[in-house]
């Protein structure tokens, strides 16, 4: 496919594909790639002995770790001088070839032998790694090995190794790797995405000279290497890095860590480790980091006998005495259930160990004392005397007392016997919003319900495949983005088509009583029942799940929804709407003639890469962080409000904690686009001009009867009609402030920290919308600078007291999620802002903003409401799409039904 | 390349046949059919080996292909899906191999030609099949020893070879290799096509098209679509795509993944719908089009066609139809991504 005058171009587009059973696609936004290492014979003597004893089912079990671990990729090697290694490739092969959780993954055939390369390559029907070829043998071997691969079908790592050895500087490690490319991409017409360089990790500590500087000039060349031979990837042996610390873990953990960290900054998009072994860099004791990244950066003369020095002590660290509280004095059973009702963890594991000490089973500590405090919160919780935040702590004090119990209970019976019932909870397919599903999830834990949580967009089929496997009591799904609210009647719908018998909960943002009356529960003859927040799933679930309530309360929801649909209908004929032909005739009238557009001091496209964390939290609306906590108030007011004041100060006190960290230890790097236009509207299009090219944004437009006076809005009105003959212009932005979250995300669940874990994000998302609000502020002053002498409070800015707009796609004024692609690829918001959309059009990471900037001082917000089959008719005319594809993303807008 | 073949395809949706084995169940034909002066004393039966009838009934070949070429056929496939030597050992028909391939191609194309001529401004193309064999590479027939392999790359490369060799003889447009459920062994036959093209120092257009065995979304192999695509994306391919198993309307999402991940032109040519109980297709040229003009509205493909259960009424059916639309536009930086 290559034409070789393609490689000029610095392209971003040649991706590394990969395939198993599935697709692995590097793509830019692919922070890193995990190889596992672990089946490979000359680096684990324990799989050596099992392929030597061909203890096969056992060498598969490793493979399985390394993919349960988290591994991408999985290395296999077998070269060891007292197997037949051909044969040992082929047998393992096709053995994991049978076991689809193993093949999923792309496999990588690592051997110094081309026949067993050769071999593994006629083996296996996905697209692997070829580990490795070079230079080490001359030209001609390298064309004959390299050409096998590209007919084949397979990406290669390229050692840097040459006719002279193997590169150990930084000038031969770029002077083999650029010679090997050029090899490739010039004479072969090798794909530059399937290159994959490997520049020799070497130790470093090793008492030698000459190898300080090892883990340098590997960072130099792989940076090199990715500024210089565009498309190719890098990648290494990691453990190397170590090697004088053989039998000492946490330094050679620690060593890794640090290594891959410097590594990934300079540009290494793949290491062969041991995935389940991964330290975390910002987890690393900090005098061993410091003592290690001095020795990695090679930083002082004397870092690596400081190091072998404090290896020496690292054995046993001390935990701190307990500071002792009057509660502490109490029974057992009351300080569990102090600890849950307070959600204090620091003692917990001790308390439980007591408890276990003084009772006979690990359950029967579970069901008294646990369950009686989980009981009074519960109670507290149900009266309105304890609030989420608080319940979602005592979740975690419960979730750590169980799991300490866990490892004792093996042998009674299986603690799941007494759960009140299991619950199936997901967010569907092509959408990503999770901390409401999280809250319910932690509430329902917290009442004695088993919960199954798959997790954000998941397909239907998997759903209901797990409905059938883990046989639950009810399945619960969320969803924020409106093309959510679709994949819920198809859910609905498929439940149907298999006949299930469980109800189904409707939650999640956008959805709501009314749509899941009309749209939903007709199409399912079980229970459905839409639940406005997390307080109010207790109670949905326990009367679902009792045989006493069940009956009645399915025959309420069902009567009210009935009743919904009617008023429903009878409510259609009388909102009445207006064809787009005489909407658009009561447009606003904006006097054009005497308006000059401001002129922005710059147009196109700007970005930046990690805007400042503590100044965006000067601009933080605290408001929605309660409501993401169903504490309902004004902030600041909410602190000290008589109900729930002391549990919003609580919780305020505790954001603010993970704040600071975010700030200090910058868990969080926040990444924003904006771009000013020159653009004019065309009917309800917006016609702007971008690197010279014509782009057509499209805007909705109401459609129901006016008052007396009032126009039927759409967002072009506010942009210059070209027929004004004025140059006017448009903004559009991407903001996110979540990269790096999924890392302490994982942390905190780890750590069944799920109250944390849900600040963080909340606190995210808060801070991608200070973001908005900040640059909006900043393009209002400086950028565009229409406002240069706007001098307005946060809470000014909170009530939008500025002139000009920010709507964004999805939302009320322009409702149809589709546009973000176009406001994407204007913008390059992926590449430069690292935010992705989803097949639905979400945004990942989730929290991240996007929008318009009008500038009009009349522009305002307004919501499109519904619309007629008219207008859906015009739009996919104006988008060139069919008119099903249209009412598709346009279902949640429509005044009729589909 | 195929320049005329370029320029067609660019310029409209190409329409490839219907199936073959539904068209010669019409004739009712028995053992001596298959047999003739020919095969007279082979020593095992040959009924049911359709691949024969190229050799012993070519008139009956050749009077399908006319049928679906007056359908609007602009590409009709060589009656070779078990043309390989793996397939034909059931019967024990090896030697038959080269004639049946070779005499095939030229069946179909001299059918192809005759119609070109009546109607130059629609070149008509033949498509030498090559069929999945009935041997898988990547999985053990035998539930007991899953290392265990019935056949093996190198095997399925040569069977291939020779099949894909004999076609080019024949005379045809296209190689394609179809009905690919073990992707494996689609590999050992691009690897084939490879070293065809470097021994005769010429490519000709290549099409590969995948099974989706049933609503897994998954190849018999386990591979999604993407999965497929990736793994086959290093051969030169002209197109690749989806047939059998399904109907189009099973077989939408899927197609819409390759027509979204694919740097290659897009062909599908789905079954009859899904088979009823007796194992037959009952869904008529009608109700199958109109499940097609979906594709065609949501600009998915470059080719289309039938595969079992097909015939020339569906095929004129959907012929007209795509007529109306335009054919999907390979994105540049689809195409650079590969």
């Amino acid at each position: 496919m290559l034409n070789p005058t393609k490689r000029l171009i610095l392209n971003q587009k040649y991706y590394l594909k990969l395939s198993g059973l599935e697709p692995l696609v590097v793509t830019p936004q692919t922070n890193f790639v995990n190889v596992g290492e672990r089946t490979n014979v000359t680096g684990s003597k324990v799989f050596l002995r099992m392929i030597k004893e061909e203890r096969y089912e056992d060498a598969l079990s490793v493979a399985l770790e390394q993919v349960r671990g988290g591994a991408q990729v999985l290395d296999i090697n077998m070269d060891e001088g007292m197997i037949d290694g051909k044969a040992a490739m082929v047998k393992f092969l096709r053995l994991v070839m049978a076991e689809p959780e193993i093949s999923r993954i792309p496999i990588m055939i690592d051997s110094s032998k081309w026949e067993i390369i050769e071999e593994g390559l006629k083996n296996v029907q996905g697209k692997c790694i070829v580990n490795s070829i070079s230079l080490k043998a001359g030209e001609e071997e390298f064309i004959h090995q390299a050409k096998l691969c590209k007919k084949y079908g397979a990406a290669v790592v390229v050692m840097a190794f040459d006719e002279l050895g193997q590169a150990d500087t930084y000038e031969r490690r770029i002077e083999i790797c650029k010679r090997s490319y050029d090899l490739l991409v010039d004479r072969l017409h090798f794909y530059p995405g399937d290159i994959i360089f490997d520049p020799n990790i070497f130790p470093v500590a090793t008492g030698i000279e000459e190898h300080r500087d090892n883990a340098i000039n590997f960072f130099k060349a792989t940076k090199w290497i990715r500024e210089h031979l565009p498309g190719a990837l890098v990648s290494g042996g990691v453990s190397n890095v170590s090697f004088s610390f053989r039998g000492n873990n946490i330094v050679r953990e620690a060593m890794h860590a640090v290594f891959l960290y410097h590594g990934i900054q300079h540009g290494m998009n793949m290491g062969i480790v041991n995935p389940a072994m991964l330290e975390v860099y910002d987890e690393v004791d900090k005098v061993l980091l410091e003592y290690v990244e001095d020795v990695i950066l090679n930083r002082r003369e004397d870092a690596t006998e400081r190091l072998l020095e404090y290896a020496e002590n690292i054995k046993g660290n001390t935990k701190k005495e307990a500071v002792s509280e009057e509660w502490r004095s109490r029974t057992v059973e009351e300080r569990l259930t102090h600890a849950l009702v307070k959600g204090i963890v620091d003692y917990i594991e001790i308390d439980v160990e007591e408890a276990r000490q003084q009772y006979d089973a690990p359950l029967s500590i579970i069901e008294g004392p646990l369950m009686d405090g989980m009981n009074v919160v519960g109670d507290l919780f149900g009266s309105g005397k304890m609030f989420l935040p608080q319940v979602v702590k005592s979740a975690r004090v419960m979730k750590k007392a169980v799991a300490y119990l866990l490892p004792f209970m093996e042998d009674s019976i299986d603690g799941q016997s007494k759960k009140a019932g299991k619950i199936l909870l997901a967010t569907v397919k092509g959408d990503v919003h999770d901390i409401g599903k999280n809250i319910v999830g932690v509430v329902l834990s917290c009442n004695n319900y088993e919960i199954i949580d798959l997790g954000v967009m998941v397909p239907c089929e998997k759903l209901l495949e797990v409905v059938v496997q883990e046989q639950v009591d009810v399945v619960g799904v969320s969803g924020l983005i409106t093309p959510s609210l679709d994949e819920m009647v198809f859910v609905a719908k498929e439940m149907e088509r298999k006949g299930m018998k469980i109800p189904l909960l409707i939650g999640g943002a956008t959805t709501s009583k009314i749509h899941t009356a009309v749209k939903i529960e007709p199409q399912y003859q079980q229970p459905v029942v839409h639940v406005m927040d997390a307080s109010k799933s207790v109670g949905v679930v326990s009367s679902l799940l009792s045989e006493n309530l069940k009956n009645n309360f399915i025959q309420q929801t069902k009567s009210e929804y009935a009743e919904m649909r009617e008023r429903h209908k009878g409510k259609k004929v009388i909102k009445s709407y207006i064809t787009l032909e005489a909407a658009q005739k009561n447009a606003i009238q904006l006097d054009w003639e005497n308006y000059t557009p401001p002129i922005p001091k710059k147009l196109g496209v700007y970005s930046f890469d990690d805007y400042s964390i503590a100044e965006l939290s000067e601009y933080i609306d605290w408001t929605p962080f309660f409501s993401a906590w169903e504490l309902h108030g004004k902030f600041p007011e909410i602190l000290t409000d008589k109900v729930v004041g002391e549990a919003a100060s609580k919780l305020f006190a505790d954001a603010q904690d993970i704040l600071k960290k975010i700030i200090d230890e910058k868990w969080l790097t926040a990444k924003g686009v904006y771009g000013i236009f020159p653009a004019n509207s065309v009917g309800d299009d917006i016609l702007i001009e971008h690197e010279g090219k014509p782009i057509f944004l499209h805007h909705l437009r109401q459609q129901n009867k006016k008052g007396e006076g009032l126009p039927n809005n759409c967002l072009s009105d506010f942009i210059a009609p070209q027929s004004s003959g004025k140059q006017d212009y448009i903004g559009a932005f991407a903001v996110t402030a979540g990269i790096g979250i999924e890392k302490y995300l994982k942390i905190f669940e780890d750590n069944l920290d799920d109250y944390n874990r849900i600040i963080l994000k909340a606190l995210a998302d808060r801070l991608a919308e200070a973001f908005a609000e900040r640059l909006h502020q900043r393009v209002r002053k400086e950028f565009w600078g229409y406002a240069s002498d706007e001098d307005l409070s946060n809470e000014a800015l909170i009530r939008e007291k500025y002139q000009g707009i920010r709507p964004a796609p999805g939302y009320p004024a322009c409702p149809v999620h589709l546009e973000k692609s176009t406001l994407f690829e204007i913008l390059q918001a992926t590449e430069k802002a690292e935010i992705i959309l989803t097949e639905g059009m979400a945004m990942v990471p989730t929290a991240a903003v996007s929008g318009w900037y009008f500038s009009h001082p009349e522009s305002k917000y307004f919501g499109v409401g519904k619309i007629g089959r008219d207008q859906v008719e015009d739009y996919a005319s104006r988008i060139g799409q069919s008119f099903e594809y249209t009412e598709r993303w346009l279902a949640s807008s429509l005044n009729y039904d589909i | 390349m195929n320049e005329i073949l370029e320029q067609a395809i660019q310029q409209r949706i190409l329409i490839l046949d219907g199936a073959m084995g539904t068209m010669i169940q019409g004739y009712h034909l028995e053992e001596e059919d298959f047999r003739k002066e020919k095969f007279i004393n082979h020593h095992k039966p040959l009924k049911g080996n359709n691949d024969l009838l190229s050799l012993t009934r070519p008139d009956v070949i050749k009077e399908i292909h006319r049928k679906y070429l007056e359908a609007g056929a602009d590409i009709v496939e060589t009656n070779t899906f078990s043309g390989t030597t793996i397939a034909q050992a059931d019967y024990e028909m090896e030697d038959a191999v080269y004639n049946i391939n070779f005499y095939s191609a030229k069946i179909a194309k001299e059918e192809a030609d005759r119609m070109t001529a009546l109607t130059p401004e629609k070149p008509r193309f033949v498509a030498g099949a090559v069929g999945p064999t009935n041997r898988t590479a990547s999985i053990s027939p035998n539930v007991n020893d899953p290392g265990y392999r019935a056949i093996t790359f190198d095997e399925l490369a040569d069977a291939y070879k020779f099949q894909i060799c004999a076609l080019l003889d024949g005379g045809i447009d296209i190689i394609l290799i179809e009905t690919v459920f073990d992707t494996l062994n689609a590999k050992a036959a691009l690897f084939a096509v490879q070293t065809v093209f470097e021994e005769r120092g010429r490519e000709w257009p290549v099409i590969v098209s995948g099974t989706i065995t049933d609503n897994s979304g998954r190849t018999l192999t386990g591979q999604t679509t993407e999965a497929f695509l990736i793994s086959i994306a290093h051969a030169p391919l002209f197109a690749v795509g989806l047939n059998c198993a399904l109907g189009a309307k099973e077989l939408r999402p899927y197609l819409q993944i390759m027509a979204k991940t694919s740097p290659f032109y897009v062909c599908v040519y789905p079954n009859a719908g899904l088979p009823n109980e007796f194992g037959g297709y009952d869904q008529d040229a009608c109700s199958m089009s109109h499940e097609i003009k979906e594709f065609l509205e949501l600009q998915l493909v470059n080719i289309v066609g039938g595969c079992c259960g097909t015939t020339p009424d569906h095929i004129q059916s959907i012929a007209k139809l795509a007529a109306n639309y335009k054919p999907r536009l390979i994105l540049q930086d689809i195409v650079e991504s590969y």
